[in-house]
């Protein structure tokens, strides 16, 4: 086990289910026997404000959110909400994105635009950038709310962590009649 | 045992482990989810107050029978609750008392960001201030232990990044043995008349310096010598970010924040070459090491203001930031915003009408001042949106008097703004009051309340009926309208705010985001006709998150209305707007 800090970021939309899908990633964190911090701020931002929530785990870990520019994993769950967080990355992080748009308030009034070059503007300062459709392979799982799952497995393959604690993590969180659904949905993120 | 728990989490299980039988709060950011975490441990009693003073008096009550009692609430909470505190603080407790205060830095959902261990040094009590959630769920049982051994209140002080983050902490099992709760007679302690107050207040002074002396050995005071050119004392969240960034540097690391360790505070002082403060807001530990006139710096290096983080650290202490990466500006913002189908959407939006001042308070509707609705003109803290409307209304010539409506949720109303109503009745002031009736503390998560029929326990109870309440008081003019319904919603605001007396509307549709059976039903979505719809944007000026402006392909400023049927709650109040019929629920 390295000594070295991973630090994660799930950024997006208030209502689109990140808390839940942190807390999956702390608890495999935790499983795999790793010390594990996370933070984000509840209240205002629920009303479907943006959303951050930080997730660090390592040998040890002491302040709860991710230094300003450490960010070794951008977890994106909206575009313009990835897009609006990268500052927070490291220079050569990783960035996973859900190819979502949600419009914000003064779009849905017409009086801005949401920019259509997002994933290119993306790629342009951080190659190392994976754009899924979590969406439309949570619906080939069978199910589209897993879309924070197939995301999650997309995840998984980039960090070192066994199998079987990403799968306990998920037996404990989700509930036992979406287990299945869920599970496939995992396994569909990880062909990506 | 190890779980992850929030902080807030683990100061729940803290009092369980601890053999706290009650707890009392009223809802607030960052601590509401202490008590909705009490309630899995059926030994405690617990429950909403209708106000932060309430809540504490019933915990110094369970503290006079004997029970070890918490009390939980925000920052601000403890403003209204400043009056008993001030005054435990004399009579001490029988079984121990927790305060905890959740402060919330950087006003991530608070009106103010006021430092609540000022409060501690103001009441002369002691104030303990964890740094993860281990800490919060250990500090508590201590806390409790503390109270009884000093005969005081104790306060734990989190803020946010304490409350709701998560770590890993380690579960013990609940101490035993604790004596049972009985009525004993004991007026010298606690019936606080001058001539045995008179009494308590040297006892008061004397418990400070015997707990000032004993904070020097306690192991929540922590030095680690590291480096000692440079030595840190801090707490709380700070101590993790110092930690973090400086991790070369020698810390005395304060887990009790009031009073302070002075003999150990001297012994790290001659320990390293220089000394620091790392302290979010005020310079409360600083201005103390000062005064026993040790050279330390402090506020010259960090912002008296908001929240510190690892970053703002870093360039307070001169050290190159990391290389982040910029983005291009001009990215449209996102505030939050009220939900499809909200109940009061289309009450602001006639407020915005009808061109009222409107006096705010706090809630879900203190959105109401956002575009496009824009339509609130004051909001202080809770309860005064009435209280201020009568103080406005009063320098008024009659012309604008009649444009003064307060707006004020539920849960608001029965928390400090049933007192204001008073007010504007005993003293006939011819305001209006809205009460945004949606039946519970919504912003905060949907927290039970007086008026809405159920305990935080789960238990049915008899809900206030608020028409009565406020004839009782006095308001003859109360009448209830559907704010859905914006026609009759709309001639109801009207009429009261012509009306020369106090009046009172209360509107009577529940929240959408209450779960309970048979509270709120969502109806079939509606859609907007395309061959119909003309493109006037009418349907926008309620900023529906459901409702979407689709510019035309042309490039033109033209364009038409599109409603996602996944959000719309079928609410009508869009439909209500259209003047050509272009908006229609779908079968």
């Amino acid at each position: 086990m390295s000594d070295r800090v991973t630090n994660i970021l799930l950024v997006g939309v208030g209502g689109q289910g990140i808390l839940l899908a942190s807390e999956v990633l702390s608890e495999t964190f935790m499983l795999a026997g790793y010390d594990v911090k996370k933070s984000e701020i509840h209240g205002m931002s629920q009303r479907g404000g943006s959303v951050v929530s930080h997730v660090r785990y390592g040998k040890e870990v002491f302040s709860p959110i991710v230094p300003e520019g450490e960010g070794d994993i951008l977890f994106g769950f909206e575009l313009m909400e990835t897009y609006r967080s990268l500052p927070l990355l490291r220079a050569g992080g990783t960035v996973l994105a859900n190819d979502l748009r949600i419009a914000p308030p003064s779009v849905l009034m017409g009086q801005a635009v949401y920019p259509d070059d997002l994933p290119e503007r993306i790629k342009q300062r951080f190659p190392d950038m994976v754009l899924l459709d979590g969406q439309h392979l949570a619906i080939e799982a069978g199910d589209a709310r897993a879309a924070n799952t197939v995301l999650l497995g997309a995840l998984s393959k980039r960090l070192d962590i066994g199998d079987e604690f990403w799968f306990k993590a998920l037996e404990k969180m989700v509930p036992p009649k979406a287990l299945e659904v869920n599970k496939r949905a995992f396994l569909k993120g990880r062909e990506f | 045992m190890k779980e992850i728990l929030s902080g807030n989490e683990a100061i729940a299980r803290g009092a369980y482990e601890a053999g706290c039988r009650v707890a009392s709060a009223y809802p607030g950011t960052p601590s509401t989810e202490i008590l909705e975490n009490v309630i899995h441990y059926r030994e405690i009693n617990a429950s909403w107050a209708p106000n932060e003073k309430v809540a504490l008096e019933v915990a110094i009550g369970a503290s006079f029978g004997g029970a070890r009692a918490l009390c939980t609430m925000k920052h601000v909470g403890v403003n209204v609750a400043a009056d008993p505190l001030f005054t435990l603080s004399y009579t001490g407790v029988n079984g121990g008392l927790v305060l905890v205060s959740a402060d919330d830095p950087e006003m991530h959902s608070s009106q103010n960001e006021q430092d609540n261990r000022n409060y501690a040094k103001f009441a002369k009590i002691p104030m303990l201030e964890p740094a993860d959630s281990q800490e919060c769920k250990d500090f508590t049982r201590l806390a409790f232990e503390l109270s009884e051994q000093y005969d005081t209140p104790v306060m734990l002080r989190t803020t946010t990044r304490i409350s709701h983050s998560k770590s890993i902490v380690q579960l013990e099992e609940p101490v035993t043995g604790l004596p049972e709760p009985a009525l004993v007679k004991n007026a010298a302690k606690l019936v606080m008349l001058p001539g045995n107050a008179r009494i308590r207040h040297p006892f008061v002074e004397e418990r400070m310096v015997r707990l000032s002396e004993a904070a020097s050995t306690m192991s929540i005071n922590q030095i680690e010598l590291r480096d000692t050119s440079i030595g840190i004392i801090t707490s709380g969240t700070s101590f993790q970010y110092v930690r973090e960034v400086l991790p070369q540097a020698s810390t005395l690391k304060l887990g009790m924040v009031h009073p302070l360790p002075t003999d150990l505070i001297c012994q790290f002082a001659e320990s390293v070459t220089t000394l620091y403060v790392v302290e979010e807001l005020d310079p409360f530990i600083e201005d103390q090491v000062k005064a026993m006139g040790i050279a330390v710096k402090g506020k010259e290096l960090l912002s008296l203001c908001g929240e510190l983080t690892p970053g703002r650290l870093r360039l307070s202490f001169h050290l190159s930031p990391e290389g982040t990466t910029p983005v291009d500006g001009g990215l449209p913002p996102r505030p939050p915003n009220m939900c499809p189908g909200c109940p009061h959407r289309g009450v602001f939006y006639l407020l915005n009408q009808l061109k009222a001042y409107v006096t705010g308070d706090i809630g879900c509707y203190t959105l109401g001042f956002l575009p496009p609705l824009n339509a609130m003109d004051t909001c202080v803290c809770m309860g005064a949106s009435i209280s201020t409307a009568s103080g406005i209304a009063r320098v008024l010539p009659p012309e604008q008097q009649q444009r003064v409506v307060a707006v004020i949720g539920d849960s608001t109303f029965l928390h400090t703004g049933i007192n204001s109503l008073m007010d504007m009745a005993y003293n006939q002031v011819p305001a209006t009051v809205i009460i945004l009736d949606n039946r519970i503390t919504a912003m905060t998560g949907r927290q039970d309340n007086p008026a809405s029929g159920h305990t935080l326990m789960g238990a049915s109870s008899d809900a206030v009926d608020l028409t009565q309440l406020c004839h009782a008081v006095g308001i003859k003019h109360v009448r209830t309208v559907n704010p859905l319904d914006l026609a009759a919603t709309r001639t109801a605001i009207a009429e009261e705010m012509a009306r020369p007396e106090p009046s009172v509307v209360i509107t009577n549709k529940p929240c959408v985001l209450i779960k309970r059976e048979g509270v709120f039903t969502r109806g079939a979505a509606y859609a907007v006709e395309c061959g119909v719809c003309t493109g006037c944007r009418a349907c926008l000026k309620i900023g529906c998150p459901a409702i979407e402006w689709r510019p035309a392909d042309d490039g033109s400023k033209k364009g038409k209305a599109y409603i996602d049927p996944l959000l719309c709650t079928g609410c009508d109040v869009c439909r209500q707007l259209c003047t050509f019929g272009a908006i229609r629920r779908m079968s």
